[in-house]
């Protein structure tokens, strides 16, 4: 046994026991960009046993000033974040088995992604795909959520799941928002990124070693200095619809069809095709070549240009249309080229 | 005229025509957000926004966001 987790176990909170739970938890990081790479870094350093990391995007110069995985290489390369980040947080530490999947997260696909993981940790970036997770872990037996999202300087976190008679974040949300804050509309800085995440794995840490704490809805402002921490047991709902003694999982129901979504902090269309279409990216590549400019092929995916937008095809049967916000002209873009 | 609150641990000087949860709200531009107030470490359910608020209250607020 070497020492490289001997200031950890210093740590009398964790000590040798505490390190060897910390060695069997099997984590699912739902999401590989801002908090997803801030989290997963910390907890391959920590020492976890496993992790399976998820994301649906590629990286992008707006993604480097805070997604601390990441490189000018991997822009230039054109990787899928989750391809990127099982490599980066390998070479951390070749002790966690990490796997990296790219794939868009459905309420098809979830319990599948997720099954088999200890907890969920949150790397998200938009309210929706949060409740859908909800929803999962509770589906999955009442799998730890530990919710995060942040923007501007302002981050906060919820960890759910780790005690009973707490509220699910369904509990908390009774109306949805038609918008949100997002990085697209009012930037972020990194400081409140790693803030945030830190916040997720101190609770994961926690919850792993057996301490024993009550969760609060927490909030941070870097740069105001406004700090909240609210206990929000009172908050559970006996009639929630995830959560209560029959619940119907709302968010698990949605059925698929072509599926369009407008990126977070991207000027980017992303359309899914239903019952998983696979493009089969090398015959693809060829049928093509006459077509469209500045084809780029590898193992992952295949990005070009046609009709003014660089387009991005997923093995699994997705395509990002960057360049625009408008669903109804990406899906002509790709009608154009996918007939 | 003001009245001075404890936000989000911060001193807040607000005008002391803000008499209640919801007005305090769109005095700070929250009003449309999805949050939680606590005032006095007690949890303020919607239905009550129009709880008065005082001089000296401690408020704290947590509005959710989409981002990460």
């Amino acid at each position: 046994m070497n020492e490289r987790y001997s200031r950890q176990e210093l740590f009398t909170p964790i000590g040798e026991g505490g390190q060897a739970l910390i060695r069997e938890a099997s984590v699912f990081i739902l999401g590989a960009g801002a908090l997803g790479s801030a989290a997963g870094e910390m907890l391959v350093r920590a020492g976890v046993g496993r992790i399976t990391i998820v994301d649906r995007d590629i990286i992008d110069w707006t993604n480097l000033h805070r997604q601390q995985l990441y490189t000018e290489q991997d822009v230039i390369d054109q990787l899928p974040k989750a391809v990127a980040a099982e490599k980066r947080l390998t070479a951390i530490n070749s002790d966690v088995d990490v796997t990296g999947i790219v794939v868009d997260v459905t309420p098809n696909n979830v319990l599948d992604l997720i099954r088999g993981h200890d907890f969920i940790v949150d790397g998200t970036d938009n309210i929706e795909i949060r409740l859908l997770a909800n929803d999962a872990a509770l589906k999955l037996g009442g799998l730890p959520f530990f919710m995060g999202a942040c923007v501007g300087s302002y981050g906060l976190t919820f960890p759910i799941g780790i005690k009973e008679g707490q509220p699910c974040l369904h509990c908390l949300l009774e109306i949805l928002p038609a918008q949100t804050m997002t990085c697209d509309t009012v930037g972020v800085i990194s400081p409140i990124v790693v803030t945030t995440a830190a916040r997720q794995v101190a609770d994961v840490l926690k919850y792993i070693t057996g301490a024993e704490f009550t969760p609060k809805l927490e909030s941070t402002d870097l740069w105001t200095g406004e700090r909240a921490s609210i206990d929000v047991s009172k908050l559970k709902k006996n009639s929630c619809p995830s959560c209560s003694a029959n619940p119907t999982y709302p968010f698990l129901s949605a059925r698929e069809s072509m599926r369009t979504a407008v990126l977070c902090g991207r000027d980017t269309v992303q359309l899914s095709w239903p019952e998983n279409r696979k493009f089969e990216l090398d015959s693809f590549a060829e049928s093509i070549r006459g077509t469209v400019s500045k084809l780029v092929h590898n193992p992952h995916l295949l990005a070009c240009e046609y009709g003014g937008h660089r387009l991005v095809l997923f093995r699994d049967g997705r395509m990002l249309v960057h360049g625009t916000k408008d669903i109804v002209a990406a899906k002509k873009i790709a009608a154009g080229l996918l007939g | 005229m003001t009245i001075t609150i404890d936000l989000n641990g911060n001193s807040h000087e607000i005008p002391s025509d803000v008499g209640n949860v919801q007005q305090l709200l769109e005095n700070l531009n929250l009003a449309d957000r999805i949050l939680i107030v606590e005032l006095n470490k007690e949890i303020v359910p919607k239905d009550a926004y129009d709880t008065p608020i005082k001089d000296r209250d401690q408020i704290e607020i947590i509005h959710f966001v989409g981002g990460g």
